[in-house]
């Protein structure tokens, strides 16, 4: 049979699967006559037991639409991005994801699952979060970390609080550097709202902690100090052990912040003292996702009770074969409620199995041989541009990872916005400085970066 | 939870299930860098293995978890319902992933897609404005009761205000939310029909109470039928009425916190808009405020004018919440599965749920207090111990409830189906209960017996932690 063609709605093809109700249910009418009947209902309208002044008669004017059509809509919309390859970073950095990090991390019993609350049906999540867990211990040197916080900020925010619940003396400082990205530290002001602790800025110098400077801001009320490796500049500090030192003599506790591509290669932080390390973990596993994080939580073991968020640990079921499980859970809000050493409760899990998957992938040797790339390419790329006339890179005159300022006459933001009709984004920073980003992600466009700069600058 | 009837491939001879990565090869690295040593670590050990073991590692390790695909999953107040596929494709569009201090004007698809969530979620909750940021729900708890905080430190009744009021049912996170926040936590004991109950209510506010945290439908499965004169209640003592959203699922389309007279309210975009719970999130908590309380919310808002997009800061913005502007994908996902559903979808979504609960809680053997429900219900296990329940109900294949709480309820066990269970999954799943209340105790005490790991000692875990690899008992 031929249908002729101006018979066919288009649009009704397209609407038919959600012309009425929700495509997710999976019920038919006569199923939902034997439900209303076993309920004794006739219909479900009688189930829902609210008052007539706050029922909602309206609508919502949302058109619901087929899958194909909702996917060419978004698909048109977020197209509307510039596609520009990026050099920013500051704080904000990612490296290329393997293709078995989407591949695995997909399969929809693991991105279908909850958290672990029965572990004798979620083992394998469990042990990937316990592998997560100890790749982050080797490379942070401390005993605990935790299997996620939201992103870098809060993750600070949380060791903050847990130097206030820990502190030996009294004490309600925060002390923390002046490079310090500005929205982490908004973060951090509203996580210590609810606490006596004040969050004070300390000066560094050539953007990193000169030790005899930050002395002459220590006394015994301080209770965390915390910097940087490398900084939101880049720079790779030199002196993380005598900071160690100083916070051991003024008794406070020491965070440092990093990420574990950097600490694959840097010192590590136990070495040097750290008491916690915190960070964004998602440079593995993740893209920049317009910011969303993975919080990266390390600590002593000492402050093992104090840890928030959720700890897997190795036990035995009950033939002796080894098994995991949420352990230490007396610290958490479903039991300690007001007293819990932290909210969180859903947390960043799924972003952990895809950021363990992405380091075992690299391998230790993967990983050490990326961070070194971290560290040449940025030295490179500013050893070019400072032969330019009119740029001077890099500012700092240290060792620097992934990151540099260079600073620029006449105008950074003249500049950006000149390098932007060449689909190349970087910081601007205030008029004559610029930052710029330099990983395995947008390598392959470092000679037409230099390039591009060298011709704005002619 | 039956094996699965195909061969287990075991590699090694290792004690366990599938061998931790470490156990299959660690591989120790000397650094040699162009950095001075004094800057870098000196070796590090991670396991070294090839693709192909990796892929059949985590895949090993998937087949030993349990998802919404895998099966039923009625945990109460966590709304695990089937994720559409879909979404997770929109989300991986190449042009989704930008970075966050790129300016507005590049990233117009970005910004269209975040206030047109916000339109949405104003609409559905009845609200005026809505900031995407919290990234999860107990996140939009902290939001929404610092915004109430600053609101009152602005009207001069900040230190006077140091009181937050939460019903004894109410989920653990809003008496942590508030704590953070620096208030003080008044619980509110519940009434003798598991609503709030007035008089108590009134005797627990007054001109030191900051806020009360509701969640309505409350954790028990009731509406609480009351809620304009808690509402009034609460307004004439001068504090804010707080919706939490973990519960909106049985409401969409039907009621709005806003109408009921809530100030500030959360969503939770994993529960009641389809992004998958991932093992534990990631999740997103937007949380929705009325005019007056629109100046505090956190920085950047996005705003539409005439077709272009704009990040503002709010007047007296308490700041940040999350270091960027959340979680962007399960965002992203949640606007997809909004606008795949419409209007006739969501109210739908609210109706099946509803009739969900409803039905199985009419198929289930054992007392199940109160009622009508919403799309949750509390059964009680009565003499039995609610976790020794739960671990036997593992063996019929599927996901039990939440256990023993809220403890007004002896050994609870709540119930939370979702719209996406057929009756026929309905029925399996009151097969089940009903099963495990005839069983022994033993055969309880002894369960699960069918999973991949039988009855893990917990205490030990605790008193003799081992969270990593290195810590493992050798």
């Amino acid at each position: 049979m031929t249908i002729p063609p101006d018979s066919i709605d288009v649009d009704q093809v397209h609407r038919d699967d959600t012309s009425d109700g929700s495509p997710f249910a999976p019920h038919d009418d006569s199923e939902v006559e034997e439900m209303l009947a076993a309920v004794g209902v006739d219909t479900a309208e009688e189930l829902f037991d609210i008052p007539e002044s706050v029922r909602f008669e309206g609508s919502f004017d949302i058109d619901g639409a087929s899958e194909q059509r909702v996917r060419q809509r978004l698909r048109e919309t977020v197209e509307q991005n510039e596609d520009y390859t990026e050099f920013l970073g500051r704080g904000h950095n990612s490296h290329y994801v393997p293709s078995i990090v989407d591949r695995i991390s997909l399969r929809s019993e693991f991105l279908t699952s909850y958290t672990q609350y029965q572990p004798e049906i979620t083992q394998g999540f469990l042990q990937v979060l316990f592998e997560y867990q100890s790749v982050i211990a080797e490379l942070t040197g401390l005993d605990v970390a935790n299997c996620s916080m939201y992103d870098a900020a809060t993750a600070l925010g949380e060791a903050a609080t847990l130097a206030d619940r820990s502190r030996r003396a009294d004490g309600n400082r925060v002390l923390v550097p002046d490079y310090m990205r500005d929205t982490h530290r908004d973060v951090l002001e509203n996580y210590v709202e609810g606490t006596e602790l004040v969050v004070e800025a300390f000066d560094t110098e050539n953007g990193q902690v000169n030790p005899e400077t930050l002395e002459n801001e220590l006394s015994e009320d301080v209770v965390l100090i915390y910097v940087e490796n490398p900084t939101i500049e880049g720079v790779i500090e030199e002196n993380l052990t005598e900071i160690g030192e100083l916070s051991d003599a003024y008794g406070a506790l020491y965070c440092i912040g990093s990420d574990p591509v950097a600490l694959s290669l840097l010192q590590s932080p136990g070495s040097v003292g750290a008491d916690m390390v915190v960070g964004d973990a998602s440079v593995l596993g993740l893209s920049t996702a317009y910011g969303m994080g993975l919080g990266m939580f390390a600590c002593d073991e000492e402050f093992l009770r104090q840890v928030p968020g959720r700890l897997v640990g190795a036990s035995e079921d009950s033939d002796g074969t080894r098994a995991f499980t949420l352990t230490l859970q007396t610290r958490e809000q479903h039991i300690r409620r007001e007293r819990a050493t932290s909210n969180i409760c859903t947390n960043q899990a799924w972003v952990a199995l895809r950021t363990a998957i992405h380091a075992a992938s690299l391998g230790p040797s993967g990983l050490v041989s990326l961070a070194e790339k971290c560290h040449r390419l940025p030295e490179r790329v500013a050893a070019e541009l400072d032969e330019i006339d009119g740029v001077s890179a890099p500012v700092r005159d240290c060792h620097h990872f992934r990151e540099f300022k260079a600073r620029v006459e006449p105008d950074a933001r003249e500049l950006a916005a000149d390098l932007r009709e060449e689909g190349i984004a970087i910081h601007a920073l205030g008029s004559d400085e610029i930052q710029v980003s330099i990983t395995d992600v947008n390598e392959h466009r470092t000679d037409d970066f230099v390039q591009a700069i060298t011709e704005v600058m002619n | 939870m039956q094996r699965h009837d195909q061969t287990v491939w075991n590699d090694t001879d290792v004690d366990g299930y599938e061998p931790l990565l470490s156990e299959k090869g660690l591989k120790e690295v000397e650094i040699d860098s162009a950095l001075p040593d004094d800057l870098t670590r000196d070796s590090l050990e991670l396991p070294e293995l090839s693709e192909p073991e990796l892929a059949r590692h985590y895949t090993r390790l998937s087949q030993m978890n349990y998802g919404i695909d895998s099966g039923p999953y009625p945990l109460g107040s966590c709304t695990m319902k089937y994720n559409p596929k879909f979404t997770e494709d929109v989300a991986a569009l190449p042009a989704v992933s930008v970075h966050p201090d790129r300016d507005a004007e590049s990233i117009q698809g970005t910004l269209q897609v975040f206030a047109e969530l916000q339109e949405y979620l104003a609409d559905i909750g009845g609200m005026d404005t809505v900031t995407l940021q919290p990234p999860a729900g107990a996140a939009g708890e902290f939001t929404g009761i610092m915004v109430a905080k600053a609101y009152h430190e602005y009207n001069d009744e900040g230190e006077q205000r140091d009181e937050v009021v939460v019903p004894a049912s109410a989920h653990g996170t809003n008496f942590a939310s508030a704590a953070m926040a620096g208030y003080d936590v008044v619980e509110l004991p519940p009434g003798s029909d598991g609503r709030v109950d007035l008089d108590a209510l009134s005797a627990a506010v007054g001109d030191s109470t900051a806020a009360l945290m509701l969640t309505n439908p409350n954790t028990l499965g009731l509406f609480e039928r009351d809620i304009e004169r808690i509402a009034d209640i609460v307004h004439e003592a001068g504090g804010l009425l707080y919706y939490d959203g973990a519960n909106l699922n049985a409401l969409l389309g039907r009621a709005r916190p806003g109408d009921m007279g809530f100030d500030v309210m959360h969503f939770n975009l994993h529960k009641t808009f389809a992004t998958p719970h991932g093992g534990g999130g990631p999740g997103a908590g937007p949380i929705g405020v009325t005019e007056d309380l629109e100046a505090f919310l956190p920085t950047p808002q996005v705003r539409e004018r005439d077709g272009q997009y704009d990040l503002v800061e709010p007047e007296h913005t308490i700041g940040k919440v999350h270091g960027a502007m959340g979680n962007w994908l399960v965002l992203l996902k949640a606007h997809a599965y909004i606008s795949r559903l419409g209007d006739s979808g969501l109210r739908d979504t609210s109706e099946k749920a509803v009739l969900n609960a409803n039905y199985l809680a009419s198929q289930i053997d054992l007392e199940i207090p109160f009622g009508p429900f919403h799309h949750e219900f509390v059964a009680s296990a009565g003499e039995r111990d609610a976790a020794d329940v739960a671990k036997r109900m593992l063996d019929y294949g599927v996901h039990p409830p939440t256990t023993k709480w809220p403890e007004i309820v002896q050994e609870a066990l709540m119930t939370e189906p979702t719209e996406a269970e057929s009756k026929t999954s309905l029925d399996q799943l009151a097969a089940a209960f009903n099963a495990v209340t005839e069983e022994g105790e033993q055969t309880l005490a002894e369960a699960p017996e069918n999973t991949s790991a039988r009855r893990i000692d917990q205490t030990s875990a605790a008193r003799n932690p081992q969270l990593s690899w290195h810590s493992l008992d050798s």
